[in-house]
């Protein structure tokens, strides 16, 4: 779903929920037990596990790229209605479903490239 | 996906442009999910609280409210989850002038689309329980799951703009827990403990949901003694879609697809087992202090019976914090008829109505108030606080009433 777009991805074993797990005004990952937790979320291609938590992501998104302060793409494992329908409205790019787990293919901090339409996530370089 | 001719005509604009954008935004989902086709949904329940949408979100629904009369209303009875605030305790709960107006403009756009402003996340016990079989389009995961495996309607969990959708057109992408074959267990869950409080329930709950961990997952769960009532299963369900997005459930012999195991079960699905010691693990867990600054007692809202017991209580009591007590409009007047309100408020506490603590821009009436340690009944607001930077405690609604009275936790 959404645009091809190329960035630094921030990679953990961990779920996502935008209201459980980050200071949406600080653009960080607030839950302390969560692997990301101090890390800047801006601009940056999160790769992730799985939805976690309500249902608030589908706003959320949609708020956050209002004010400059969102991931500029989202990529799972697997992920739930919630993040689709918000990804939707946002108009964010997302990708989910691989042959692998991709939490494990892709390093931290490499530089990234989503293509959703095709369905690829491709390193451009690692760190 | 294939579209009828009625469809055909939302799509090319025949209904004016927002039922359009409606079934565009569904067509996007049921795209990515692989729907075939979209199922009539016959009602719709909206999570919308002003801290989720933003000035964004609210302008979003403010432009498609501004749409020509006759064009812009709801096809269903539409309902709506809790909003961010009880206008008349916001001053108490140190909200500020521009969350008040942001919530009164997100209000009048809903009501221009003609959604039905009940406020509340215990719509299956105050406005009408889905029944089996029923396609609907619900917002709050706790909504979703206790209609999905209580009442046996069938639902996904539909974000409020998607929710919204659904209102507008009557219909949702036909996917997920709306297909028969979605419904089956996923993994076997073996359970040697039948909690008593809620705040039991509510981590029993939990601890299936961080198994499962997945929206997709559908535990089938066996070991529960006896019969447990609408509240009990309230906490269960909510707790386990919040610990881990988990849409529906299935209990041998109590819930209506699971009258015997190998009617939701395969025989090879993965097992586990929930222990007394897991469940009591997971309330410890968020043991951080013995004192606390605020009691809460909501998510979800609390149903007449709660606020029957709460009130038994707190009757003679005298608080030295602050103990919140949410539930629904629909319960409230009877709480406030029935000597509830006045039982909880004459001993230092407040009664909240059709907003829930967490909805209700907690980092900020967190600041405010400094409220940081926080006891609660709810194995869900316990899971959901620690991002808004709480500490948050689990135990049951008596030792927080205790501790409301004394600031310390037994």
């Amino acid at each position: 779903m959404g645009r091809t777009v190329r960035g630094t991805a921030l990679v953990a074993y961990d779920g996502f929920s935008a209201r459980y797990d980050l200071d949406r005004i600080a653009g960080t990952f607030s839950r302390p037990t969560h692997k990301l937790a101090g890390q800047s979320y801006i601009d940056k291609i999160l790769i992730l596990d799985t939805a976690k938590g309500g249902v608030a992501s589908a706003w959320m998104l949609h708020e956050m790229k209002s004010r400059g302060v969102a991931p500029r793409a989202l990529v799972f494992n697997s992920v739930n209605p919630i993040l689709v329908q918000g990804a939707a409205l946002a108009d964010l790019p997302m990708l989910a479903g691989f042959d692998e787990e991709i939490t494990k293919a892709i390093p931290f901090a490499a530089e990234v490239e989503v293509n959703p339409e095709l369905g690829i996530l491709e390193i451009i370089s690692e760190r | 996906m294939n579209l009828t001719e009625e469809e055909r005509d939302i799509c090319a604009g025949k209904f004016g442009p927002v039922p359009q954008r409606a079934l565009k935004h569904q067509t996007a989902v049921g795209t990515f999910f692989g729907a075939n086709d979209f199922v009539p949904v016959t009602q719709a329940h909206i999570m919308a609280d002003t801290e989720s949408l933003g000035e964004a979100g609210v302008s979003w629904l403010e432009e498609l409210a501004a749409a020509a009369e006759g064009q812009r209303g709801v096809r269903i009875p539409t309902i709506t989850d809790p909003r961010g605030t009880d206008f008349a305790k916001a001053k108490f709960l140190g909200q500020t002038s521009a969350m008040l107006s942001l919530e009164q403009r997100a209000i009048d756009a809903f009501v221009k689309l003609g959604v039905v402003m009940t406020n509340t996340c215990i719509n299956y016990q105050t406005i009408q329980a889905p029944a089996r079989n029923e396609h609907v389009a619900y917002g709050d995961t706790g909504v979703v799951i206790y209609s999905n495996s209580i009442c046996g309607a069938r639902s996904n969990f539909e974000g409020g703009p998607s929710a919204l959708a659904a209102g507008l057109t009557g219909r949702t992408p036909r996917y997920g827990f709306h297909l028969p074959e979605k419904r089956s267990g996923t993994l076997y869950v073996h359970v040697e403990f039948t909690p008593v409080s809620l705040n039991e329930w509510g981590a029993l709950g939990g601890a299936i949901g961080r198994i499962a961990g997945n929206y997709w997952n559908v535990p089938v769960i066996e070991g529960i003694e006896g019969a447990p009532g609408s509240d009990q299963l309230k906490h269960f369900g909510a707790a386990m879609a919040s610990f881990g997005s988990v849409a529906l459930f299935h209990l041998v012999g109590l819930t209506p697809e699971a009258s015997r195991l190998a009617d939701v079960a395969k025989p090879d699905l993965p097992k586990f087992r929930v222990t007394n010691a897991d469940v009591h693990a997971l309330q410890d867990s968020y043991r951080s202090d013995d004192r606390v600054d605020v009691v809460v007692f909501s998510a979800p809202q609390l149903s007449l019976y709660e606020m029957r017991a709460l009130a038994e209580l707190c009757r003679g009591r005298e608080f030295a914090v602050p103990l919140l007590a949410v539930t629904s409009p629909q319960v409230k007047p009877d709480a406030d008829r029935l000597g509830y309100t006045r039982d909880i408020e004459d001993a230092g506490g407040t009664v909240l109505s059709g907003m829930c603590f967490y909805q209700s821009y907690a980092r900020e009436i967190a600041e405010a108030n400094g409220w940081k340690r926080l006891a609660t009944n709810s194995a869900k607001m316990v899971n959901i606080l620690g991002g808004y930077g709480y500490r948050p405690m689990l135990a049951s609604m008596e030792a927080c009433v205790d501790a409301a009275e004394s600031g310390r936790l037994a």
